[in-house]
């Protein structure tokens, strides 16, 4: 299906838009998913499974985005946070590594493959790095709020912002639980990690996945990731790290299409412990608002009962 | 590295049970949102209840009042979308939120309801100067007074259904905030433009909205508890003061003399309406303020996870006995 001679080679510069690939027919290519539908004509729901007990920290899943989506530069400046100096997701960080710093005494079993460097003195010191990335929720709350409906689910199960619609109304930003969105100085519009929905298409894997030099951050069908995720778990449980837990790894609350797995709490790399989905609350968000606005014609109906001047 | 591992101390209390972060940056985003909205908040709110005190008003034959209230909601209805479209991040494709509904995004369902209220107001005012098409007045009328106190309340939801702390947890008491301000800022704008024995509804729509906007203000406060500290704090907390302030002296100032002397209603109203408006910027402050903090957003979480039977939290440590800790 994809033509060799087009092959896109990351930062030569032949995509002026990520998602403008010449050639491709995209009205035949993208069918737009219902929203609540999950799934589209048998294609499985794809994700992330970032396993951070691999991850070495080398940020080429950071690097590879930028080239692949031609995400601007952010300011290069010093954080004084460890090897942090991306600081956070937005629209000009659509992966972000975390580097958390411990005093913690080692039990790592080298067996598990787990990569936390020992150091020689009294080995009381751990490095946590982490890949963190937008979750393409099943409940996604910034798909929930979009009201121009630039913000859809893609055939994959995805949730990409289509540029050409996003006229930066902000309201997608304070609704993500997790920080993800932000608008893009001097653009106006949001921008976040889109899968490599133009990868996606064309059956590579996204660009940060294929950087990775560990395999960290691995791309495949959800079901499959979630699979892997629970033996690799139980795989380390045995070996003795007692930390490794999942994150985001069910389809419970948010139903993450990208997924972790954690040596700490979440709130140690940034991520929070237990996001409510809040804009599945349609009986509390409208109930009371229907109530207050009675309350106000009421209200207002009351204040000519002592006459009408 | 010393210096990070302070600021999580800091946050954490070293491990002595305190709250742990990323270096004590935020979780969430804070919005990008600027004074427009906040700007909106309050002339969406005094035209929507305007509307519904224009009809009334029409309905009891005074006419002045019916003039000023329907102008009020005029004015609030046209400086709205002004704000909003200025707010956009491409202004020039706010035409894009007119292209869909959907009944999940409260900005696109409040964005309908402003477009058909902005249009009824424009109806009723030309009719009415012009002199032409009475019944279509009438019913373009009947039409921005139902949808006005929606307008005035939806915007609440618009700020609950977001992941702010300060703002979702609050989503019971928002909307009865929102109306109550709206109903003492269209009582007062009224009261301001209207011949003091003509305004009885207004000056009794400002004392009624002021009283219980403080009222509701408050008992939100108390039920949010530790969240409600944005709102006390900071700029949200200076603005929230200089609310209750303004609010209860317009409304005091109303009582006593509003009947009377027409100076006193004038005083009277600006306390309100200023009253008003400070209410909205401080709880859109308190909103990033509380976004800006991670304690307010893993908190509330982390004592969620907590009162969980250990089984159903997902993220927690596994232990050998199969239990988590």
């Amino acid at each position: 299906m994809t033509d060799p001679q087009r092959q896109v080679i990351p930062g030569s510069g032949h995509t002026p838009d990520a998602y403008d690939i010449e050639g491709r027919d995209r009205a035949q290519t993208r069918p737009v998913i219902p929203l609540g539908q999950k799934s589209y004509d048998g294609q499985p729901r794809m994700g992330f499974f970032t396993d951070t007990t691999v991850c070495i920290g080398c940020k080429a899943c950071e690097v590879a985005c930028k080239e692949w989506n031609h995400v601007p530069s952010t300011l290069m400046e010093l954080t004084g946070n460890s090897y942090d100096n991306t600081g956070d997701l937005g629209a000009d960080s659509w992966r972000h590594v975390a580097f958390i710093e411990q005093r913690k005494p080692i039990k790592v079993a080298q067996e598990a493959g787990v990569t936390t460097p020992a150091t020689e003195g009294d080995g009381d010191f751990r490095w946590l790095m982490s890949s963190d990335v937008c979750k393409h929720c099943t409940n996604a709350p910034c798909l929930d709020v979009c009201p121009t409906g630039s913000l859809f689910r893609t055939e994959f199960g995805t949730v990409v912002v289509q540029e050409d619609i996003c006229n930066g109304c902000g309201y997608c930003v304070p609704a993500c639980p997790f920080g993800v969105l932000d608008q893009r100085e001097g653009d106006g519009r949001v921008w976040k990690c889109t899968l490599c929905y133009d990868r996606q298409s064309d059956g590579l894997e996204p660009a940060c996945a294929q950087a990775c030099p560990t395999d960290s951050i691995q791309y495949g069908p959800l079901d499959e990731l979630r699979e892997k995720a629970n033996g690799r778990l139980e795989m380390l449980h045995e070996a003795g790290v007692d930390d490794a837990r999942l994150y985001g790894a069910d389809e419970e609350g948010y139903g993450m299409g990208a997924f972790f797995l954690l040596l700490d709490e979440p709130e140690v790399y940034g991520l929070p412990p237990d996001p409510e989905v809040v804009s599945r609350k349609f009986k509390s968000l409208w109930g009371s608002a229907a109530v207050a606005a009675g309350a106000l014609a009421v209200g207002i109906a009351t204040a000519f009962i002592g006459g009408g001047r | 590295m010393s210096e990070a591992r302070s600021v999580s101390e800091e946050v954490r209390g070293d491990g002595q049970g305190g709250l742990r972060s990323y270096y004590g940056k935020p979780i969430i985003k804070e919005p990008t949102w600027e004074w427009q909205i906040p700007c909106y908040f309050f002339t969406g709110g005094l035209a929507g209840a305007s509307s519904g005190l224009g009809l009334l008003a029409d309905l009891a034959g005074n006419e002045r009042l019916t003039r000023t209230a329907r102008l009020a909601a005029l004015a609030g209805a046209a400086a709205s979308p002004v704000f909003l479209i200025l707010d956009l991040g491409v202004p020039k494709r706010f035409y894009n939120m007119l292209r869909v509904f959907k009944p999940t995004s409260p900005m696109s369902v409040g964005t309908w309801i402003l477009s058909v209220f902005g249009t009824s107001s424009g109806i009723v005012a030309a009719t009415d100067v012009l002199g032409i098409f009475p019944r279509l007045g009438k019913a373009a009328e009947t039409v921005a007074a139902l949808l006005g106190p929606a307008l005035s309340t939806y915007t609440a939801v618009l700020l609950a259904d977001t992941s702010v702390p300060v703002w979702h947890e609050a989503r019971r008491e928002l909307p009865l905030v929102f109306a109550a301000s709206s109903a003492a800022s269209a009582g007062a704008a009224a009261t301001i433009f209207t011949p003091p024995e003509g305004a009885g509804p207004a000056r009794r729509l400002l004392i009624g909205g002021s009283a219980l906007e403080i009222a509701v203000s408050e008992a939100m406060k108390r039920r949010l508890g530790r969240l409600a500290e944005p709102y006390e704090k900071e700029e949200a907390g200076r603005y929230e003061k200089l609310s209750t302030a303004l609010t209860a002296s317009g409304a005091t100032l109303t009582v006593i003399l509003g009947r009377e002397r027409s100076w006193a209603a004038t005083l009277g109203g600006a306390l309100a309406l200023g009253g008003a408006a400070a209410k909205r910027w401080a709880i859109f402050k308190a909103g990033f303020q509380s976004a800006r903090d991670p304690e307010y957003t893993v908190g509330p979480q982390r004592e969620r996870l907590e009162s969980r039977p250990p089984a159903q939290r997902r993220t927690q440590t596994f232990e050998r006995d199969g239990s988590a800790t």
